[in-house]
């Protein structure tokens, strides 16, 4: 400031003062006009510092009173001031974040969205569910020899199903060696490898030479399982499949067996399950194949039938699928389109 | 099998009105599963009709049609499809002569086709019906003319319902028969199942035998000297011979009507005779033309080299395993699968040599599947024929010869008998109950199994269960297990919930490769899978880093011969996986894999010689070289990137996928399993030289290093090649191997709480050193206190030479047990400095 008037020391010369500096934060519209009048009114050249300069040579009796008048005078408007910042930095504050606005329905998608292949998640979930009642599960080679798929399986060297239409063999065939046609090899493995008792479901990719269509695949996986202990017998088989359809398709689910053939089993039977929450209406599917596990296949393992028996089952995962989730085509499955398992995401 | 009702009905009592649906699930109850229903898909006013007139107009297209007036009811009463007595029909057809009686589709009727009948205007009149041809009627293939009813033998009244007459209103279930069941392949066998699951009584075909054994005939010797599996070849051969055949005699039209329901095409009389037997019977018949069997008959192993013309003109070798009926000649059958040509019934077969044998099921099943000859015949030898079922099939023709051939039995016929009765199978008390978990009398056990033919002898502690012949799959107690079961009911079987011992739960891979799958999952990719059937040439270019080619295994029977091999590399299968997706429209992809690879290694020899039969534990050396007879299976984990990974958005320009978001993505994938991965230069001949890494992870305390796999871009020209966008970004790791060197359990150390000090360093080195070799070489050199380091500059230009570049790496340091110092933080960033320098030659940049 360069006022060149300096008024004497009064009264009324600090009123003035006071007024013009509260008129001027007043005024006051953002942080530059802030910092003027705050110069201007409360700075080193501003009236009242120049007014508070001439205390000095004031007479000593009335250095008090003034001193007071002056000390009062720039606390008003040190208050003003203080008051004005506050609410210039409000606004600021509010002008930027108003600045700073986005359309939140338009903010750009960077993360990718990725799935799990419904097939892994629903043997992954049937896993867990026999998990959850003391079962374990075992895996095996997908190329197999042919004994543990097809001999220690009570299926006869001339057995119909070891013709070459069904089985995919490997060059040479005299090798014996195949893909294996069921998860079946597993329970083999498993009987041969653990001790009695055996709870155990396979999970995992099969093979047949079945073009691709809409309701078959070359390549497809299945969930077996096999139970051997002492006086298992159908009553068990069929209370283990209950307990299962229930927690796949919910407890009014049920099972109904008839009766089938098998090589592995004796006696056999076909499961069908009540699905009450079927597309269209509750109904009886086709889900598998079961029974009491052939004395021969555990002849096979070196168990003696006479004293152990045991159970088991098969489902087709791709088969379930279908009809849990109301898939018409057995190909959206396997063409790795990716719309497919993204219908998914992460839960099946 | 199919069965037509009628049939069924002939042997089990079927109440009339009895619907499919109803036959369906009664034989469904008994495990005979439901296939589907056949039916003439024919209906309306189809009636029979004689031909009073025609007259014959050419026509401008070059045919000539007939304007027939037909008769289709008695004079004065209205048609069946309440018309006039006496209709115009236009007909193409010439085979047909004035009073012929034929059979009218009415107006009104639906052939099969879904084809209406109705009065249309043709070729200037209007037709007011049709004169159909057996195709026309669903009933033949004969399409050159119309049906003459005269040619079946058959002279009704005009008017009367033509569906009736030919059979056209039965109906067939089709049930699925299961190996074991081979005697469910007859209307005997089905009729006895159906009478199992009704309680309806059972009429056996079977039962009516000629008094005495046939001794005179056709010399028959049965002479196997070389039985497989110890089985000799044919166990019955019963002949029979018929003389003065008429082979004008027609098939009766409810005949031809079963044999077509049941899926067999009429042929001729004898022949339609020996199907329809064998389908009522379940025993496959051949006939043979008596005149031109020379000498007796053998029944034999082909002898090497031996050839036989069949049936259908193919002169087949034969192998010394096939079983051969012979005369004189030499071979004149394929026994079971095949009759031969030289022997074969004709029009001028006046004497039938008639044969029903039983043969041996392997000796079939492998004769038939060495010529690719399955038949009806074989499909039943395959699975078991009742052998005692023999002479009533022959006899059964001989009559249905004598009624609708005009023929004449010669003598009793001839026949060889040599098979054994079933074995009869110790039934132990309680057995059954203790295996299916139902509390069964002991008469519903004892009259389940007498039910199914089976005779039964009170033993000590059980019974003495003797199968009937037509059971030979029964053969344990288990079975017969079943068969009270089945015969109970199936839905006698309680639900009763085991309890498993406690589990361990999943292992530590299957945690891991879920977690896996999982984690690939949540940061954006899409698991999709492959079939793992793949080209030599995909294995040629994806399966080895270098330019050797990795030994895989090859089918023998693979669905495409262009893809052979099992996979060696998920690489192949993500690839058509790619493609697909794009010529979907879908450009922006991020997929991965977790799958099992094939991979044999070289010269190592796979297989077994021999398979060790099954129903016994295999001696240990024999396991451990079946366990050993299969090449290395471990899971990998691939990944395909390509397109954009993030879309043009507003104030968002496009991301491209690169080698960097899947090096990433390989990075979390190893930090969620636990694996402490490095990155290197490495090379792949699939991939772009500069532009592929290698992923490798410390092992042991030293330098050693083993590789898990690689990360890097297609070779461009490949991509091209393959109608990829250039820049396709894929990983493959060993994921059998990241589990194995994922950390057991974490050794965690205590934070520290002191401050760190940060300090920057830039370094001038050659271009051609990579940025995370001097990264670590500052790491080594600059010691303990050094908590983190990354580069954060690399920069080439003004200032730094040609061909060298400045790398800046932040330092943090940290020390456990005190506040750094400036000092203490920059000696050790000098120490870093100067190893660096030893090992690259770095200049510090000031």
């Amino acid at each position: 400031m360069s006022d060149p008037e300096i008024p004497v020391l009064s009264e009324e010369s600090v009123a003035a003062a006071v007024e013009a500096a509260l008129a001027a934060v007043a005024a006051v519209s953002g942080t530059a006009s802030f910092k003027a009048a705050r110069s201007a009114h409360a700075g080193e050249a501003s009236p009242l510092a120049r007014l508070n300069g001439q205390l000095r040579s004031l007479p000593n009796d009335q250095k008090a009173s003034a001193g007071k008048l002056v000390g009062q005078a720039r606390a008003r408007v040190n208050q003003a001031l203080a008051a004005k910042e506050a609410d210039v930095v409000a606004l600021e504050n509010a002008a930027q974040l108003a600045a700073e606005a986005l359309d939140v329905t338009a903010l750009p998608v960077k993360k990718r969205l990725g799935a799990r292949h419904p097939l892994s998640l629903l043997q992954e979930k049937i896993g867990d569910i026999f998990v959850g009642m003391g079962w374990e599960i075992a895996e095996g080679p997908e190329l197999e020899n042919e004994w543990f798929n097809f001999d220690a399986l009570n299926f006869d060297p001339d057995h119909p199903a070891r013709a070459m239409q069904d089985t995919f063999f490997v060059d040479p065939v005299s090798s014996h060696l195949l893909l294996r046609t069921h998860t079946s090899p597993v329970q083999i493995r498993s009987l041969l490898s653990r001790e009695l008792p055996v709870y155990v479901i396979a999970p995992g990719r099969t093979y047949r030479t079945d073009e691709l269509d809409a309701t078959h695949t070359p390549v497809f996986s299945q969930v077996e399982g096999i139970a051997v202990d002492k006086g298992l017998t159908m009553a068990h088989l069929r209370g283990t499949l209950e307990f299962f359809a229930r927690k796949m398709f919910g407890d009014e689910a049920k099972i109904r067996l008839r009766p089938n053939y098998f090589p592995f089993t004796e006696p056999s039977a076909e499961m069908d399950v009540w699905q009450p929450n079927a597309k269209g209406g509750a109904r009886w599917v086709e889900w598998g194949g079961c029974g009491m596990v052939n004395p021969n296949v555990l002849l096979s393992a070196g168990i003696d039938p006479d004293v152990h028996s045991g159970f088991a089952f098969g489902i087709g995962i791709e088969r379930t699928l279908q009809f849990r989730n109301n898939l018409n085509d057995m190909r959206d499955m396997v063409e790795g389109d990716v719309r497919f398992s993204q219908q998914f995401g992460m839960v099946v | 099998m199919r069965i037509p009702l009628s049939w069924l009905a002939e042997y089990v009592d079927l109440p009339a009105g009895t619907t499919i649906d109803e036959v369906h699930a009664a034989l469904v109850s008994v495990g005979l599963e439901e296939e589907g229903s056949h039916q003439f898909d024919i209906d309306g006013p189809v009636v029979v009709g004689e031909v009073l007139d025609f007259t014959e107009e050419p026509q401008s297209n070059g045919k000539t049609i007939r304007w027939c007036t037909v008769r289709v009811a008695a004079p004065g009463q209205a048609a069946a499809d309440g018309g006039a007595d006496v209709r115009g029909i236009v007909c193409g057809a010439h085979n047909f002569f004035p009073g012929d009686k034929v059979v009218v589709t009415l107006p009104g009727a639906v052939l099969p086709g879904n084809f209406a009948i109705a009065a249309r205007k043709t070729y200037g009149h209007v037709s007011d019906g049709m004169i159909a041809s057996t195709r026309e009627l669903g009933l033949g293939e004969e399409h050159d003319g119309i049906l003459r009813l005269s040619s079946l033998g058959l002279d009704p009244a005009v008017g009367t319902d033509a569906l009736e007459l030919l059979g056209l209103t039965d109906a067939a279930v089709e049930v699925n028969v299961t190996p074991d069941r081979g005697y469910a392949f007859s209307i005997r066998g089905i009729a006895r199942e159906y009478a199992h699951a009704t309680g309806a009584t059972f009429r056996d075909p079977a039962s009516v035998r000629p008094a005495g054994a046939p001794a005179e005939g056709v010399a028959v010797t049965v002479s196997d000297d070389a039985p497989i599996r110890g089985r000799v070849g044919a166990t019955v051969f019963v002949t029979r011979v018929v003389r003065g055949v008429d082979q004008t005699a027609p098939t009766p039209a409810w005949m031809i009507a079963r044999l077509k329901l049941a899926g067999i095409r009429s042929i001729s009389l004898v022949v339609d005779i020996t199907n329809y037997v064998m389908l009522e019977l379940g025993q496959p018949l051949h006939g043979y033309d008596l005149d031109l069997v020379r000498g007796g008959i053998v029944v034999r192993r082909a002898a090497p080299g031996e050839t036989l013309k069949t049936l259908d003109g193919q002169v087949r070798t034969l192998d010394p395993e096939d079983l051969v009926i012979a005369d004189d000649t030499g071979a004149i059958g394929l026994a079971g699968v095949m009759g031969g040509f030289s022997t074969e019934i004709s029009d001028a077969t006046s004497a039938v040599l008639i044969e029903a044998a039983n043969f041996d099921p392997v000796t079939v099943a492998r004769t038939a599947r060495r010529h690719k000859l399955p038949s009806e015949a074989s499909k039943r030898f395959e699975r078991g024929v009742d052998p005692e079922v023999a002479v009533a099939a022959a006899a059964r023709a001989v009559q249905l010869l004598e009624e609708l051939g005009g023929a004449r039995a010669d003598g009793t016929g001839s026949g060889y008998h040599a098979h054994d009765q079933l074995a009869p199978i110790f039934l132990p008390d309680r057995y059954i109950s203790g295996l299916v978990g139902v509390e069964y009398t002991d008469d519903e056990i004892t009259s389940s199994l007498i039910e199914i033919g089976a005779t039964l002898e009170y033993a000590h502690d059980g019974l003495l269960v003797s199968p009937p012949s037509w059971r030979p799959d029964l053969t344990h107690k288990s079975t017969l297990a079943e068969e009270v079961a089945r015969i109970v009911g199936y839905s006698r079987i309680p639900s009763v919930i085991p309890t498993a011992p406690p589990g361990r739960g999943l292992t530590r891979e299957q945690q891991l490769r879920r977690l896996a799958a999982e984690t690939l999952a949540a940061s954006g990719s899409t698991e999709v899978l492959a079939y793992p059937f793949i080209s030599s040439a995909s294995n040629r270019t994806f399966g080895s880093a270098d330019d050797t080619v990795a030994p895989a295994v090859k089918l023998a029977n693979p669905l495409d011969s262009e893809a052979p091999l099992l996979r060696t590399t998920l690489l192949p299968g993500l690839i058509d996986i790619a493609r697909r997706n794009l010529s979907r429209g879908l450009t922006d992809l991020s997929v991965y894999e977790i799958g099992a690879v094939f991979l044999p290694v070289a010269g190592a020899d796979y297989g077994v010689v021999e398979v060790p039969s099954g129903a016994s534990l295999p001696a240990a050396p024999v396991l451990d070289d079946l366990n050993a007879s299969i090449p290395p299976q471990p899971w990998h984990v691939g990944l395909l990137f390509l397109g954009n990974a993030v879309e043009k958005q507003p104030g968002q320009p496009a991301v491209p996928f690169g080698i960097a978001d899947v090096l990433d993505t390989v990075r979390l994938l190893a930090t969620a399993l636990d694996v402490p991965v490095t990155v290197r230069q490495g090379s792949h001949s699939a991939l772009h030289p500069g532009r592929t890494a290698e992923i490798v992870v410390p092992v042991g305390a030293g330098a050693d290093v083993v590789s898990v796999g690689y990360v890097g871009e297609l070779l461009p020209a490949l991509a091209a090649e393959l109608d990829l966008p250039r820049v396709v970004g894929v990983a493959e790791l060993d994921l059998s191997s990241l589990m194995e060197l994922a950390a057991r359990s974490v050794q965690a150390s205590p934070l520290a709480g002191y401050p760190a000090a940060t300090q920057d360093v830039s370094l001038v080195v050659a271009e051609s050193v990579a940025a995370g070799d001097v990264l670590d070489a500052v790491s080594s050199g600059a010691g303990e206190l050094l908590e983190g380091i990354h580069l954060v500059d690399d920069y080439r230009g003004n200032g730094i030479d040609g061909g060298s570049k400045s790398l800046t790496f932040a330092l943090r340091f940290r020390a456990s047990d005190r506040t750094l110092t400036a000092a203490e933080a920059s000696e050790a960033r000098i120490a870093g400095a100067a190893e660096a320098s030893r090992r690259f030659g770095a200049i510090v940049r000031e």
